[in-house]
């Protein structure tokens, strides 16, 4: 057991007393953990086998961070660095409504809403990140209250060997609404780890719209969680966009508690040269007449691979569920690599479920019919994966940052398109 | 004028020969029929000419004048002057319409301009404007994936179009004006077409110089315009050799009732 996660080093970190109690008492628990192995079900096809905790501590350096790009102004904007809430705007009409938006500690609510979705779902990086998350930050929208411009929250991490661990606790009240947009950038050259866990907590007939971009480095490894509840007649609407990261996985759960509650869970990921893109999924129907409905798609280019797997299960009282799981991957290269694993667990026989995967080149019928037009091969293959993924965005909360998701989309093509022609060229040399 | 030159074109697929030497030459301004029985290797000849995927050229030419096509990938062949009408559109999710025009080599660079022709395109043919956001062919019903292919035959204004059983799926109305529309352009742009179909009902409004009959992978016989009515009324009997596979006790027709 290294010094630099011990239940000392995490007593350090400060704050209220209740907050470095829950920390102390987390990393104990963490220390009696073992780390999990890809043998068991959950981290099967993941890269844990090859992480090593030893090699990181703690990040204690907080710089700046970067302006997210979006194309409205945010009703609010808060600037985290290694898991520390850095800067606070909050548009004064929401705060005169009663919204909170700032450091959880310093709030009256921060104990009693920190923990409030994740602590049913634990596991060892939820842990991980209970026992050193730095400043965490609570967005609390009271009751009835609509906010109707997004909520923006930038996450960076920075320094070589360093361990960042964010939280983020957003809390819907009854018939509230809120978009969420949580951006996760880390600097490209510094080999660090980011566990960041996030939990959105909708009450009754809220609705919450959350999107999360992660553009970190190239040498960043990432085990997030996105853990979700929704009570009845709420709706949660979560997404991810992936493109960052050596490794990076996020586990989103979605848990329906309430009659009537409803999830809609999305993500678009690109990996390219070496990345490996994980994603965990687990919708989760408790009680009657939930519905959800995911939709994730992928491209892998490169020698980069992707992981899918995904759980529905419905409890014994959920009768009248409906919940259906899409996981759709193109592969861009013959060296990438894409699997595919959705299950479902049914324990109550009125429900509609379904299931549906694939992982296929891009459509030769597709590119000929483009091509049939006189679009050139290469801008009809940009065509059809921005379109593929496109399907995806246009469904995702927070469409004011869909254009940058689409601009990091095309600059992903346009890299892969020049890596393509150096590699035809060189290999008329080499002839 | 431009002239497409067919020569002795033969092509397979899954090392089963289908085009077994195909001559035919369309001169720019006229229409050719090609007309056939199911399974005579029809589409086989648009897929071919337009290079798409899962056919072996065997040999021959396929010349818009002196530019050989057949050695030139699929776009290129468009930026040449072809265009193909799909008898099945492939469906494209999230690409829309528009976005594929303004990527096409045969369009001019201002957004605007082509906005302006798909707007007058649509009326002509009377496409609803609110398909022109939607992503391409996805949801669109028979007909108007037809009036679709027809629009982009108008903005795109090639020198030949092969239309592969353009008037399946498509209603009386849709019919006329998608093959009045077709018939202007040869009017107005010299367009040359080459029409392959099953019935003559396409032949109303668009006007055939040069009827062809085309059966087991070649032209068996050409003629004038009165050809089309005459194969509508005698069907392509006379053309259709019993196939060997028959006299073998198996039915060249995988979907014939084996009982009749």
């Amino acid at each position: 057991m290294s010094t630099a996660f011990s239940p000392t080093a995490a007593r350090l970190l400060g704050g209220p007393d209740w907050l470095v109690a829950r920390r102390t008492a987390a990393a104990e628990a963490f220390a009696a953990t073992e780390r999990p192995d890809d043998a068991a079900e959950e981290w099967r096809y993941s890269l844990i086998g090859q992480f090593d905790l030893e090699r990181y501590a703690p990040a204690h350096e907080f710089g700046d961070a970067p302006m997210p790009r979006l194309d409205v102004e945010p009703a609010a904007l808060i600037r985290c660095v290694n898991g520390r809430v850095m800067f606070v705007e909050v548009d004064e009409a929401l705060v005169d409504q009663g919204v909170h938006i700032g450091p959880l500690a310093e709030d009256e609510n921060g104990e009693a809403r920190l923990g409030s979705v994740a602590d049913d779902a634990g596991d060892y990086f939820t842990l991980l990140n209970d026992a050193f998350m730095d400043r965490p930050l609570l967005i609390d929208i009271p009751r009835g209250v609509v906010v109707d411009r997004p909520i923006v929250v930038t996450h960076h991490a920075a320094g070589a060997g360093g361990a960042a661990f964010p939280r983020l606790v957003v809390r819907v009240a009854e018939n509230a609404q809120a978009d969420v947009m949580d951006l996760h950038t880390s600097e490209a050259d510094d080999d660090i780890l980011v566990c960041p866990v996030v939990e959105l907590d909708v009450e009754a007939a809220g609705r919450l719209g959350y999107l999360k971009v992660q553009e970190q480095g190239a040498k960043t490894w990432q085990f997030g969680s996105v853990l979700a509840r929704a009570e009845r007649d709420a709706t949660i609407s979560a997404a991810t966009a992936a493109f960052g990261g050596a490794y990076a996985r996020t586990r989103a759960d979605t848990r329906l508690v309430g009659r009537g509650a409803h999830g809609d869970l999305a993500a678009v990921y690109f990996g390219e040269s070496e990345q490996t893109l994980d994603f965990r999924t687990y919708q989760d129907h408790v009680a009657p007449d939930t519905t959800s409905n995911l939709l994730y798609k992928g491209v892998v280019a490169g020698e980069s691979r992707s992981v899918y797997t995904g759980l529905i299960r419905v409890r014994p009282d959920a009768r009248g569920t409906n919940a259906f799981q899409t996981n759709r991957n193109l592969k861009l290269s013959d060296d990438a690599w894409a699997e595919s694993v959705p299950n479902l667990e049914i324990e109550n026989n009125d429900v509609k479920c379904s299931h549906a995967s694939t992982v296929s080149p891009v459509d030769e019928d597709q590119r000929f019919y483009l091509e049939s037009r006189g679009v050139p091969t290469a801008e009809a293959e940009r065509l059809i994966v921005a379109g593929f993924l496109g399907e995806v965005l246009a469904g995702v909360p927070v469409q004011a940052a869909v254009p940058a998701l689409k601009s990091a989309i095309a600059e992903k093509l346009a890299r892969q398109r020049e890596l393509d022609s150096a590699a035809a060229e060189s290999e008329l040399e080499a002839v | 004028m431009s002239t497409l030159i067919i020569e002795g074109l033969r092509a397979a697929v899954d090392g089963s020969e289908i085009l077994k030497g195909v001559d035919l030459e369309v001169p720019a301004g006229e229409v050719h029929a090609v007309m056939g029985p199911n399974g005579s290797g029809k589409s086989t000849l648009s897929h071919v000419i337009a290079g798409r995927p899962g056919y072996e050229v065997l040999g021959g030419s396929v010349r818009i004048d002196d530019v050989e096509l057949l050695d030139k990938p699929t776009w290129q062949r468009a930026e040449a002057g072809l265009f193909l009408a799909m008898q099945y559109p492939t469906e494209v999710p999230g690409v829309a319409l528009r976005d594929l025009l303004a990527a096409s080599v045969r369009t001019p660079e201002d957004p605007a301009e082509i906005g302006e022709r798909m707007r007058i395109e649509a009326e002509r043919i009377g496409f609803g404007s609110q398909f022109l956001e939607r992503p391409l062919n996805v949801d669109l019903s028979g007909g108007e994936k037809k009036r679709n292919e027809t629009l982009q035959l108008g903005v795109l204004r090639p020198a030949f179009a092969i239309l592969d059983e353009l008037d399946s799926g498509l209603d009386v109305d849709a019919l006329r004006m998608v093959s009045q529309r077709v018939e202007e352009e040869t009017q107005e742009h010299g367009l040359g077409v080459l029409a392959i179909t099953h019935y003559s009902r396409l032949f109303e409004q668009l006007k055939p110089d040069v009827v062809h009959v085309f059966a087991d992978g070649r032209i068996q016989e050409s003629g004038g315009p009165e050809l089309a009515t005459e194969l509508e009324e005698t069907g392509y009997e006379r053309w259709v050799t019993a196939p060997a596979a028959t006299s073998a006790g198996l039915p060249d027709d995988p979907f014939a009732d084996p009982l009749a």
